[in-house]
């Protein structure tokens, strides 16, 4: 890059770079100098000495954490939230829009279509709502599963330990199936017709031609979507967890981020919330990063 | 040339539908549930256990609007309302204007800095500062319990400007080059060139950011403990899940006695009441929902 050229590209492009202005500063703001806030996960923060003047510790906020009753709880929370959540929500949308896809009927199609999404556009505070009430004492559900004999007697499902982690993950396949499986019935209509027409030649079945035609032509959809997801993996809807779990389901229900929440924003306790955020993110990175270099070498198929 | 079908086909057929029909079932009836009680009489809601199919009611304990009519004067809810539709319609506006422009300046194919802000803006995808650094950037900006606040948090989702620069990077080159060339600026190019012509993706960004902001109740959480500035969501989980006393409905006024029996009808009214925007929209938006999906998923 020479000078003569930064000069001839400012000339040129100066008012796009006046425009440019704006954005920069906010992502400065608000996503770059936050970066640089993780420095209070290594200080003892005091609201006198602010996030500059407040005494530096080291590691002492992650060795505390790290040795805490609290570590091998809320590892152990999110990991199965998420995970058990990875295993029926990440297949469920992929099965409904192959079984959509099977559907002759193209106005039956749209309508089940259409109400299967509308989940998705409530709010969660009213989806939680509803849980509550359907798991209350005298809750739809409770009901329901106290006449086929799931439970004993009828009580408050939401505050049952062993009850959170159910209720929370099909919760989520309930509301995110149909919404999910838009992308996948996407990539089912770009299959080329003409491999279902040589297969049939060929004598292929339905469920073979759904195995060796379907699957691997939507795969890469299926991929992206995997890698983005166990990009996430640590990071369960808080929003939703803070929602649902009282302090007699912390047991199974506290998670890293909920915990973060707890101990940062209402009890003020920064630097140790800031350093417990931070193995949260990081965790999440090396996951992203591992996932895209799998996915990398050996389908051929990555984000980056 | 129709090839009759095979029985296990047939059977599959009868299966597929009957499961399909169960999931639109199982999808729409906890909202219908909600509907219906909304309209239930008080007292019998609170001795029902079980799914509500049809408004309840019994001799001498009619079905009732009066949910309706404690809900729409209570003075929270209505000032709720009213901050909602701040933070949705001034939040889009800004959203959209501003991942616009952002999208315009990373989608100048001829100049030598902007691959930079393209990076700066992807970067963040993949870290972040998280909760506690960002809450205090805003604590030191003071802008913790501010309306604005609400605006500025998620006011650039990264998905959003990629997804509006790559409608912008479909639009031929030639077209700008020739607006330059008679003399319009950078502004002018945006406003009344590029924009109108992806005015499809616009609406879409334009969709989803404002039903997202419409249940959004994380930051307001956060950020917000000044009650006036509370969106809806925020009382709607004082009313749902925390089932606190905070709120000032006027039951007595309206009905006198037997407030108590109250508590659940209400719970259910102010959920249609919250929720009857989007419920109301959605049947004639959902379609762009779809096609924003699609739109996403082909940048992946």
């Amino acid at each position: 890059m020479r000078l003569t050229d930064i000069k001839k590209d400012w000339a040129r492009n100066k008012s796009v770079y006046f425009l440019a202005i704006p954005i920069v500063l906010y992502f400065i703001i608000w996503s770059y100098i936050p970066m640089v806030g993780i420095v209070l996960g290594f200080e003892d923060y005091s609201p006198r000495g602010g996030v500059l003047g407040s005494e530096f510790v080291g590691i002492k906020n992650f060795t505390d954490f790290f040795s805490s009753y609290y570590f091998g709880r809320l590892l152990r929370n999110t990991i199965i939230l998420s995970v058990s959540s990875m295993i029926i929500n990440f297949p469920a949308p992929i099965i409904l829009a192959l079984l959509l896809n099977e559907l002759e009927n193209k106005m039956f199609k749209k309508v089940v279509q259409t109400i299967s999404y509308m989940p998705y556009f409530v709010s969660v505070v009213v989806i939680c709502g509803i849980i509550i009430d359907f798991f209350a004492y005298d809750g739809a559900f409770t009901e329901l599963f106290v006449r086929i004999g799931l439970i004993k007697e009828a009580k408050d499902l939401l505050s049952v330990k062993s009850a959170f982690r159910p209720i929370f993950v099909f919760s989520s396949t309930w509301q995110g199936v149909g919404y999910g499986s838009i992308i996948y019935l996407a990539a089912l209509s770009g299959v080329d017709q003409e491999l279902y027409e040589a297969a049939k030649i060929d004598g292929a079945g339905r469920w073979k031609q759904m195995l060796h035609i379907t699957l691997p032509s939507i795969s890469p959809t299926i991929i992206i979507m995997l890698i983005l997801l166990v990009g996430n993996l640590l990071n369960v809807a808080m929003e939703k967890v803070i929602l649902l779990y009282r302090p007699v389901t912390y047991e199974t229900a506290d998670v890293i981020s909920s915990f973060v929440y707890r101990r940062g924003i209402q009890e003020g306790d920064y630097g140790y919330s800031t350093a417990v955020g931070l193995f949260n993110s990081i965790v999440n990175l090396l996951l992203l990063l591992l996932t895209n270099y799998i996915s990398r070498k050996y389908s051929e198929t990555s984000l980056f | 040339m129709k090839i009759k079908d095979s029985p296990s086909r047939i059977v599959f057929k009868v299966i597929n539908t009957i499961l399909m029909c169960l999931l639109a079932f199982a999808c729409i009836i906890p909202l219908w549930h909600v509907l219906m009680a909304s309209f239930s009489n008080p007292t019998l809601i609170t001795q029902h256990s079980g799914l509500i199919f049809w408004p309840l009611s019994g001799p001498g304990r009619s079905a009732t609007l009066g949910g309706y009519k404690i809900v729409l004067k209570t003075a929270s809810l209505a000032r709720g309302y009213a901050n909602t539709i701040f933070y949705v319609g001034v939040g889009t506006i800004l959203c959209v204007s501003f991942c616009s422009i952002a999208a315009y300046c990373i989608s100048r194919r001829r100049t030598l800095w902007m691959k930079y802000l393209l990076l700066i803006i992807m970067l963040t995808m993949f870290f972040n500062g998280g909760l506690i650094p960002t809450y205090m950037v805003n604590k030191y900006l003071t802008l913790v319990n501010k309306r604005w606040v609400m605006i500025i948090m998620g006011l650039m989702p990264v998905f959003f400007i990629i997804i509006i620069r790559t409608a912008f990077m479909q639009l031929p080159a030639s077209l700008e080059e020739s607006a330059q060339l008679d003399g319009a600026g950078h502004m002018t190019i945006l406003i009344k060139i590029i924009l109108p012509l992806s005015k499809a993706t616009i609406a879409v960004i334009a969709l989803f950011y404002a039903v997202a902001k419409w249940n959004e109740y994380l930051f307001a959480v956060i950020y917000l403990t000044n009650r006036k500035l509370y969106p809806l969501q925020v009382l709607l989980r004082e009313i749902l899940v925390e089932s606190s006393g905070n709120l000032d409905f006027n039951i007595a006024n309206e009905v006198g006695g037997g407030g108590e029996d109250y508590k659940k009808l209400l719970q259910y009214t102010t959920i249609i009441y919250a929720t009857l925007p989007i419920l109301a929209v959605y049947p004639f938006v959902q379609k762009y929902f779809v096609t924003g999906v699609m739109i996403g998923s082909i940048k992946g």
